[in-house]
């Protein structure tokens, strides 16, 4: 009888296909555990997935990323498509807690049934941000979102993994935070495919846009894509139009290009290689026990080097 | 439970209506950080619509409120109202402002609102009533 299958997450994944956003967010909380429960929701609704345009928003803090996700929600809204936001705020590494305050910025959307807007911790556990923001992501694209921004703080490197894994990636830039050579560093720099600078009315913003565009010229290879640099005021919505068409044609070039399938070869592949990861991590931790915690009490003292203890405790049989 | 585990217990922190008094709200978010809760915190104004559908995208655990405006008497059932439209039934509601003892009995006996903090409240008695709650839920 098909009632006796149906368990709980059967029911829940049902729930958010039919649109009911109590469902989606319970969903959201199962996958960002990551435990059994949220694997078999990702598997339920991984076929649904795969519709929705996906947009990383990066940059340091205080740049305005929530305000221009704000702004740019706005717009997408007037046009009639819905919207679904995961804010990635930092943990903190002494209490695991954290503030999140991205909401703040987007309030007006609050009550708006087009929008679905999640906060998310990044818990700092290995890998863990990138997979529970991959997983959010591929349920609010099931739940129907024609738009995913996902928004993190582009310091760390897994914020900066989670950027890249996008179809399409907004660094934001303001000006006076740093000179020429800054933006010829290697990271963040190098991730986007398109820049926002915001904070426009600044009175140093074109010499900010001229660093950019001087760094993208004297980079030794040709693009297929040249990342437009584009001037924001957020807080009054000026220039948000023109980044929103800057983000949809990049759309268009990797549909186009064929390099929209590229991408996704490459997100799979990452979202394999990070599944994959901690699961034999997990395995092996299980087989090893408590051996785990003294290789890494001798390597402490010095006693052991991290590889002959990594081998020992791969070599070891099963028990 | 160790804890580790207090980070999956999520709580918003609300400055509903015309009150823009947020230094308490920003204490106490911040103390409840620091005992390794996730706090969402909605900013100054916010109808209590805006509150009760944060509550509901983010799976919250708990909804704080501040209020010096003296509108708690409104603000407070009317929470308690949305969140029974919504089935936030498992939500803790609780608050803390310049709220009368028969005001807040009011509130606890009429509304739920299990908890109401007066000024002079150590951050201690909050963040202790919080796990109190959330372990009566099977939460902690």
């Amino acid at each position: 009888m098909r009632w006796a299958v149906v368990g709980n997450s059967d029911n829940l994944a049902q729930r958010l296909l039919n649109g009911d956003k109590r469902a989606l967010a319970r969903a959201l909380s199962k996958v960002e555990r990551g435990a059994m429960e949220g694997q078999q929701l990702v598997a339920e609704l991984f076929p649904a997935s795969g519709n929705a345009h996906i947009i990383g928003v990066t940059g340091s803090p205080g740049t305005g990323k929530s305000t221009l996700v704000n702004a740019l929600i706005r717009h997408w809204r007037s046009q009639g498509k819905r919207v679904g936001v995961v804010a990635v705020d930092p943990s903190s590494p002494y209490s695991g807690g954290a503030v999140l305050g991205d909401r703040i910025r987007m309030s007006e959307h609050t009550n708006d049934a087009g929008v679905f807007i999640r906060s998310m911790a990044s818990r700092g556990t290995l890998g863990g941000l990138s997979r529970a923001t991959g997983d959010a992501v591929t349920l609010l694209d099931a739940a129907g979102y024609d738009l995913i921004l996902v928004e993190t703080v582009g310091a760390g490197q897994s914020e900066v993994e989670i950027a890249k894994e996008a179809q399409t990636t907004v660094v934001v830039e303001v000006p006076g935070l740093g000179d020429d050579v800054q933006a010829i560093k290697a990271g963040l720099m190098e991730i986007a495919d398109v820049f926002a600078v915001n904070k426009a009315d600044h009175p140093r913003a074109q010499q900010t846009a001229l660093g950019l565009r001087m760094m993208l010229d004297i980079a030794n290879h040709a693009y297929l894509w040249k990342p437009p640099i584009v001037k924001t005021i957020a807080t009054r919505g000026e220039g948000v139009d023109k980044l929103a068409e800057a983000i949809e044609q990049h759309r268009q070039f990797l549909a186009e290009s064929g390099q929209l399938a590229q991408r996704q070869r490459k997100r799979a592949s990452d979202e394999l290689f990070r599944v994959l990861r901690r699961e034999l991590f997990r395995q092996l931790r299980e087989r090893v026990g408590d051996d785990y915690e003294a290789a890494v009490a001798r390597i402490a003292a010095r006693e052991q080097d991290p590889y002959s203890a990594a081998r020992e405790l791969l070599e070891r049989p099963e028990s | 439970m160790s804890e580790q585990d207090f980070n999956h217990i999520r709580i918003i922190v609300a400055k509903p209506g015309l009150d823009g008094h947020d230094r308490g709200a920003k204490v106490v978010a911040r103390a409840l950080r620091d005992a390794g809760f996730e706090v969402i915190y909605t900013g100054l104004r916010q109808t209590p619509e805006m509150i009760v559908n944060t509550a509901l995208q983010e799976d919250a655990d708990a909804i704080g409120l501040s209020l010096l405006s003296g509108a708690h008497m409104t603000i407070f059932p009317r929470i308690r109202s949305l969140m029974d439209e919504q089935g936030l039934d498992d939500v803790l509601l609780f608050g803390g402002g310049i709220i009368s003892q028969e005001d807040a009995d009011t509130l606890h006996d009429d509304y739920s609102v299990n908890g109401i903090f007066g000024p002079g409240t150590s951050l201690d008695t909050i963040i202790q009533f919080v796990k109190d709650e959330m372990g009566r839920r099977g939460k902690l």
